[in-house]
């Protein structure tokens, strides 16, 4: 198996979805000549040509809602936000219509919405945002967060493939920092399937995205059994995987670099509490970012960011207990 | 009578849509009284859904198109059976049209199991996917861009298709009015926007709404505006075949302004102490349906009796339609529940296409 990046195995599954299915399209701001502002569609408009690979104007309500109707229509839209930021100035397109579409009317919304996000690199307030708890409040949206290079082009085979508007969160700053063996041609990954990537017998950190890397690596120095499970989806959410390494652990610490307040965190911790309590040794913990916008100066964003030293004493003390 | 599918796929680029009838009309005496049936069918279902809710049988509130009813009517009936329609509030006449009855209207306003949404959804907020249609949200205009998106996806496969969404005035001030019609422009998209200038957004009226009419801005995206008298149907209707056509064609999107009035208030509940006294009379001489009816005697050849036996006939079908969704059950609240995820893709359905050109293309392919 070749080893791509997370990048490149982003683009390798754009790539055989367009190739294997006709009706699948990209559209996005820069994402033609110029290959996307990290150069996921690069070569693309060579390869299938401005119909399949639309340059948007600067108008993010536009594509979400043009992509709702070329969807329903029987495409398969890929709409980019440049930054998952962006969505905001297309949220209404997204949680109104194409969320909605299939409850109110029957009519099935075929999109995937690519997402990067993520802070890390002095992005400031407007290019490093983590909005997944944004979309989970929009039933009828679902999220995808892969935190693997290989999950990254099979959740998206999956997303693109799946009936409804898919909000596919990929970290940029997994971009070129993850590397791994990615399956060539056709790979799947189903959507609402967790995978345990640590086994640990004496706590679970549930994580997804860039905090995996940050719980595997804790779990490692630590040399602690730490379960880390990476939750991959986040609606739908496999809680079948959530509760049975709670009950196995009896410990859970929940991980994820987005704001604390109503999410993912304080959905799985509510979880926990209300199914396995009997199987806890010990309270619920999450490590998040603070409920604060993320700032632009290194040091400052590093203290609000959730770090490697913060993972491992969150798990020092969750081992302790 | 129904075309199928395939038929208009079928269709040179220029169709018999440019050649008028005999007589030099595309309109024939059936069209005719169609469009008057139609435009009846509309007030006369909506007044019956004011009797309902003044009754308490419909909840939430209650929103109407009268005095609006030429303009859906007249650009929905040049539609083919594979065009695609975003419909909005004050547009009832284009889902008849298209093929919904008004036993359905009825029955989702009450919130019945029988209403297009199975009482998923309230008042005009419906679309019957089967036809052709996909159903308005409240955000306004954003059914603008999801029409524009349909008709990317009828270019890219290069078929002759058109989408159509309306939108009232005080939509053009949302920026994503300007988004629609900017990518439309780019895209030269087979779009057809129906602009219904019905002279206040709720209560806020032209002169408070823009500096510039919105008419004019269709030339600056890079497209016709035509300004035309929604009340009159014919004048919609020709307005929107020349608009279908130059789409089909390839030529791009149209902006066409109907200027009109709202005759009722935004809702229900809206007395429209805002409008300038004489207005509403001034309006009310102009009514869409008493000036057809008033046409169709005068200069089309219809009787006074065939006239009267259109409405007649109207009103004892919209009574029967009304008993119907009156006894119709409401919905389990199991429903409540279902369908936030689709299982699989849901292809949109053709809708009705009553106009005679569309009848005849069905009968020379057959």
């Amino acid at each position: 198996m070749p080893e791509l990046t997370y990048l490149e195995a982003i683009s390798d599954g754009l790539r055989e979805e367009m190739r294997r299915d006709e009706s699948v399209l990209c559209m996005g701001e820069d994402i033609g000549e110029f290959g996307g502002a990290f150069k996921v569609t690069n070569g693309f408009i060579e390869e299938f040509g401005a119909d399949r690979v639309l340059d948007a104007p600067l108008a993010e309500n536009a594509i979400i809602g043009t992509a709702v109707g070329v969807a329903v229509e029987g495409m398969r839209p890929v709409c980019e936000m440049q930054f998952a930021d962006f969505i905001s100035c297309g949220f209404d397109q997204l949680v109104n219509v194409a969320a909605k579409l299939h409850y109110r009317q029957g009519v099935a919304v075929p999109m995937v919405v690519r997402l990067p996000s993520g802070g890390g690199f002095s992005g400031g307030p407007f290019h490093s945002q983590n909005p997944e708890a944004w979309f989970l409040q929009a039933p009828g949206l679902k999220v995808v967060a892969p935190a693997t290079a290989a999950d990254a082009k099979g959740l998206l085979a999956a997303s693109i493939r799946d009936p409804n508007p898919v909000c596919f969160m990929e970290h940029k700053g997994l971009y070129r920092y993850v590397k791994g063996e990615v399956p060539e041609g056709e790979h799947v990954v189903e959507l609402g399937s967790a995978h345990v990537a640590r086994e640990g017998e004496e706590m679970t950190v549930i994580a997804y995205g860039s905090a995996v890397h940050f719980a595997l690596e804790a779990a490692e120095q630590l040399d602690e059994s730490i379960e880390v499970v990476d939750l991959r989806s986040l609606c739908p959410l496999d809680t079948d995987a959530i509760l049975a390494s709670a009950r196995k652990t009896g410990k859970v610490l929940v991980a994820h670099e987005a704001t604390q307040s109503c999410g993912v965190g304080a959905e799985v911790a509510a979880l926990v509490a209300a199914e396995a309590f009997e199987d806890l040794d010990a309270p619920v913990r999450r490590l998040t970012a603070p409920d604060v916008p993320i700032p632009f100066s290194p040091p400052l964003e590093q203290a609000v960011l959730p770090q490697l030293d913060d993972m491992k004493e969150a798990c020092r003390e969750l081992l302790a207990y | 009578m129904e075309p199928g599918n395939g038929v208009v796929a079928s269709m040179p680029a220029r169709d018999r849509a440019s050649e008028p009838a005999a007589g030099g009309s595309y309109l024939n005496r059936e069209d005719r009284a169609n469009l008057f049936r139609f435009m009846v069918m509309m007030r006369t279902s909506e007044e019956r859904a004011i009797t309902l809710y003044r009754q308490g049988k419909v909840p939430g509130s209650f929103y109407d198109g009268c005095g609006q009813e030429a303009i859906s009517v007249g650009a929905a009936y040049v539609l083919g059976p594979r065009d695609r329609m975003c419909i909005l509030h004050r547009d009832l006449g284009a889902h008849f049209v298209r093929g919904v009855t008004p036993d359905r209207y009825l029955a989702n306003y009450m919130g019945r199991a029988g209403g297009v949404t199975k009482g998923k959804e309230g008042n005009m907020h419906f679309g019957d996917r089967e036809l052709g249609c996909v159903g308005m949200v409240s955000m306004l205009p954003d059914m603008a861009l999801v029409a524009t998106g349909m008709a990317m996806a009828f270019k890219q496969r290069r078929e002759p298709r058109v989408a159509m969404t309306f939108f009232g005035e005080g939509s053009t001030a949302n920026g994503q009015w300007h988004e629609a019609m900017n990518w439309a422009g780019i895209h030269r998209l087979p779009v057809v926007f129906v602009l219904e200038n019905n002279q206040f957004a709720y209560s806020t009226p032209n002169e408070l709404e823009f500096a510039v009419d919105p008419v004019e801005r269709a030339g600056v995206y890079g497209f016709p505006g035509v300004k035309i008298d929604g009340n009159d149907v014919e004048a919609v209707f020709e307005a929107a075949r020349v608009a279908a056509e130059r789409a089909r064609s390839g030529e791009g999107p149209t902006l066409i302004e109907c200027e009109t009035m709202r005759m009722h208030g935004h809702g229900a509940h809206d007395d429209m102490s805002y409008v300038p006294e004489g207005m509403h009379e001034e309006w009310a001489r102009r009514d869409p349906i008493d000036r057809y009816a008033k046409r169709l005697t005068e200069e089309h050849g219809f009787s006074a009796d065939e006239v009267e036996t259109i409405r007649s006939a109207v009103k004892a079908y919209v009574d029967e339609c009304a008993q119907q969704a009156v006894a119709s059950p409401m919905p389990e609240p199991d429903e409540g529940f279902a369908g936030v995820f689709a299982d699989e893709p849901t292809p949109l359905g053709d809708g009705h296409a009553p106009w005679s050109h569309w009848a005849e293309r069905t009968a020379e392919v057959a």
